[in-house]
């Protein structure tokens, strides 16, 4: 296929290691360090949960004790340590939310698959690209620093929540809530210089004839999280600088004694936090698309509808941020403003299920492991998105606020979705990147596991919620054993799956090459990547790709 | 080490700058936690982590300018940078609604007027919004009148001579304006009572005045830059992104300062 494309690959590779993953300007390099660190630290955050679901199996604390953390039950006295548990709580979700999540999807295969879709030769700001990549590493490891920094309650690390809420924020002793704020700040940089960078490239650097409305759905959706991210992060940038000058310089901002207002703090917050639940997803979407169009053999039904609807949930996400804070004392217009405007994103959401099932409709349907994961994406999906639209009513919210109904809800949407869309994207494009296919098998009982252990602990959690548990606690009255006992369960199973895949992933790494045909799908995996050999080489499209090798329909 | 290229476009070989920009980063942030009151370190930690960020800065950008002057910097390429400029802006623009949001919040739903407060706002004195701030807006639009008269040299005619001059304007005006900002905080500091602390009201004037105050400071050394560069020759009437990015940037810091001058200091005061 399209020669043209791959011209001048033929030279050698005579890069040293260090030149090539500390001072790279290469996007697909610096796609895969994104994916490798999001990858280790993912590890991280996933242990915590390990360790919160451990503690959570039985009524009582077993093991987060003051005398110390253990790992095994035993008979020694234990005195509730709820710091650590506040601690383990607060990084996991500051880790997946900012050190995760974004850096695979946007970073990883954003650098990756993005200028390749659209048949640029690298980024528009190479270097500036590495950057982010940098600043991101920098901020994780101010985040890691501050988890053993002295913080609240005589201890290390700060145990405040993820959305950093006054008064907690505020009043936490110790210097970890300043790194913590520090290292959301850089990550904050890194996103917003990646998203300047994604924005230029998708606007300057197109190949000739792409017009915006044959870009491919993964590139439209970079796109998209690309201006969410420009337009979302700078004001939390602003909100935890007001933190940060509360915590140290004596502002009061958030201080009610002192004229100011810890429900602006929210605010401000879900002004940006609503925005990041579809930074964190619409990527996913844009890579779910490809695979059910390529495991479907079909083209993707109604592809415009699906980039405007990708535009519309972008849109809509900046003007819904107060439903996350029903219970805060909002008038009744308020709240039912913000009811309607969170009902009416089900409308370009369904647009996008709907026509995903219409790809199907029809088509010669093949479970191969990416679309059993984008597969298990939608379904699982649409579950979190249905427990979206029940909470996003105001009076059920009332019921429902900081219940384990809503910690189901939004790990439906962002553990079982975006998270199943990472490992879609990764057996989708692992030949692509690195000329190796998994073993079916591999992604089959991966993802088996995975499907089952993520519904075993999340699917519970919904009754748990619906009988009053409230979540972000070390401990629960027995009447709640049960469930949070399969709940555990699940974990594990799920824990367990990624480690399967972590040690499959490195034997895969290690073992020849065996996928180096350019595409090993079918021919409805049909972008530009596509034409391209497995791995690509250092430097593709330095002959800027003819039309006819990407335009399936260019009478349009 | 781009090979046989066939486009326009500018790919860039490896460098060490984003990585040590980044070290200089996490050094200079993690200093700043030490520095702060509630470890009390000292600054040097922040410092040297200050130095590394701006010897990185300056050393990148020296880069750029030479890439430049190589003629890596197609009309291609200009259009990225010029859309990665704009895009920063934007970004900016949204930094700064946290602080009007605040702003703005106070102002209409004080909470001295909430149900069972106990807050009590104390007498503030109000700055006369039409003694030094309305200097100060005088100083700003004029100074991005000496900017559009020096854009304008270069662009007809490639008056050298105009175009020094109206930088030195913009960049004087610039000055001068900061100068009087600081001259007022000193006078609002010394004798009217404000503190940093304490007090919602001088929270959101000191934030929002301050980081504006902050980017003039950025802005004017950027306008210096490229007046540096004018005097080397870098700027042609067609290739000028560099001061065209000056220029928005200033324009940009500009139109806040109006909104600040309108909300804060009239509306508000």
């Amino acid at each position: 296929m399209a020669d043209a494309a791959i011209h001048g690959h033929e030279h050698e590779d005579n890069r040293g290691f260090f030149t090539r993953w500390f001072m790279s300007t290469n996007h697909k390099d610096i796609g895969i360090l994104y994916l490798f660190v999001s990858g280790f630290v993912g590890f991280i955050s996933v242990a915590f949960t390990v360790f919160m679901r451990l503690e959570l199996m039985e009524p009582g604390v077993q093991y987060m004790c003051l005398e110390g953390a253990r790992f095994f039950a035993s008979d020694a006295l234990c005195t509730p340590n709820g710091h650590l548990w506040n601690v383990m709580i607060t990084y996991h979700g500051v880790l997946m939310m900012f050190f995760v999540v974004i850096p695979a999807l946007f970073g990883g295969f954003g650098n990756y698959f993005m200028p390749l879709q659209i048949g640029a030769p690298d980024m528009a700001f190479p270097r500036m690209n590495n950057l982010s990549f940098w600043m991101y590493v920098a901020g994780t490891s101010l985040g890691v620093a501050s988890l053993f920094a002295p913080g609240g309650n005589g201890q290390l690390g700060s145990g405040v929540g993820w959305v950093l809420y006054p008064p907690l924020s505020t009043r936490e002793a110790g210097m970890s809530m300043d790194l913590a704020i520090f290292a959301v700040h850089l990550s904050g940089a890194s996103s917003i210089l990646g998203a300047i960078n994604m924005i230029t490239t998708f606007l300057n650097m197109r190949t000739p004839g792409m017009t915006l409305h044959k870009v491919p759905l993964f590139a439209w959706s970079i796109f998209v999280t690309a201006w969410l991210i420009l337009l979302a992060l700078p004001v939390l940038a602003g909100a935890i600088t007001m933190l940060l000058t509360d915590r140290n310089f004596g502002t009061t901002f958030f201080f009610p004694e002192g004229g100011g207002d810890p429900i602006l703090y929210q605010h401000i917050l879900w002004f940006f936090g609503h925005p990041e639940v579809y930074i964190i997803i619409v990527p996913a979407f844009g890579i779910i698309s490809h695979i059910i169009a390529t495991f479907s053999k079909k083209p993707i039904f109604g592809y415009l509808p699906m980039v405007y609807a990708m535009v519309a949930i972008g849109a809509l996400g900046f003007v819904v941020w107060a439903h996350h804070m029903y219970t805060v004392g909002m008038s009744l217009t308020q709240q039912s403003y913000f009811m309607l405007a969170t009902m009416v994103i089900a409308v370009p959401t369904g647009v996008k299920i709907f026509s995903w099932i219409a790809t199907m409709w029809g088509g010669s349907v093949e479970f191969k492991t990416p679309m059993l994961w984008a597969f298990g994406f939608l379904f699982l999906f649409t579950v979190g998105g249905v427990t979206g639209i029940v909470l996003s009513q105001a009076g059920v919210d009332r019921l429902y606020h900081d219940t384990y109904y809503v910690v189901a809800h939004f790990h439906y949407v962002m553990s079982l979705g975006a998270v199943f869309g990472i490992f879609a994207g990764i057996y989708f494009y692992m030949p692509k990147m690195s000329g190796k296919m998994f073993p079916e098998w591999v992604g089959q009982v991966h993802f088996w596991m995975m499907f089952i252990g993520a519904n075993i602990t999340f699917f519970p959690q919904h009754f748990l919620g619906r009988q009053g548990m409230p979540r972000r606690y070390i401990d629960y009255p027995e009447a709640y054993a049960y469930w949070n006992y399969i709940s555990s369960l699940g974990a594990f199973l799920a824990f367990a799956s990624f480690v399967f895949f972590i040690v499959m992933l490195f034997k895969l790494l290690l073992s020849p090459k065996n996928a180096t045909q350019p595409n090993p799908w079918n021919e409805y995996a049909d972008t530009l990547e596509w034409t391209l050999p497995s791995p690509p080489p250092e430097h593709t499209f330095e002959q800027l790709p003819k039309q006819s090798d990407w335009d399936k329909a260019p009478a349009h | 080490m781009a090979h046989a290229k066939n486009h326009d476009y500018h790919i860039l070989n490896p460098s060490i700058w984003p990585l040590l920009g980044s070290l200089g980063a996490f050094i200079m942030l993690f200093g700043a936690v030490l520095w702060m009151p509630r470890v009390g370190q000292g600054p040097w930690m922040f410092l040297i982590g200050l130095a590394l960020v701006l010897y990185v800065m300056y050393a990148w950008w020296s880069e750029v300018v030479a890439e430049s002057k190589a003629g890596d910097h197609t009309p291609v390429v200009r259009i990225g940078l010029r859309y990665g400029v704009i895009m920063f802006i934007m970004s900016e623009v949204m930094f700064f609604a946290a602080w009007f949001w605040s702003f703005f919040k106070h102002e209409m739903y004080p909470m001295e007027t909430y149900e069972g407060t106990t807050y009590v706002k104390p007498e503030i004195h109000h700055i006369d919004p039409f003694g030094l701030p309305l200097i100060n807006t005088l100083l700003l639009l004029l100074s991005g009148m000496a900017l559009t008269w020096a854009h304008h040299a270069l662009i007809h005619g490639n008056n050298r001579k105009d175009l020094k001059h109206g930088l030195m304007l913009a960049v004087a005006l610039g000055v001068i304006f900061t100068g009087f900002q600081v001259y007022e905080y000193r006078e609002l500091l010394v004798y009217d009572g404000y503190t940093f602390g304490g007090e919602i009201d001088f929270a959101n004037f000191f934030m929002a005045t301050g980081f504006h105050g902050f980017h003039v400071v950025i802005g004017s050394i950027f306008l210096l830059v490229c007046l540096f560069r004018a005097e080397k020759g870098h700027f042609t009437p067609e290739r000028h992104v560099g001061f065209e990015a000056a220029a928005w940037y200033w324009h940009f810091v500009d139109v806040v300062w109006l909104f600040l001058f309108f909300a804060v200091y009239i509306w508000g005061g």
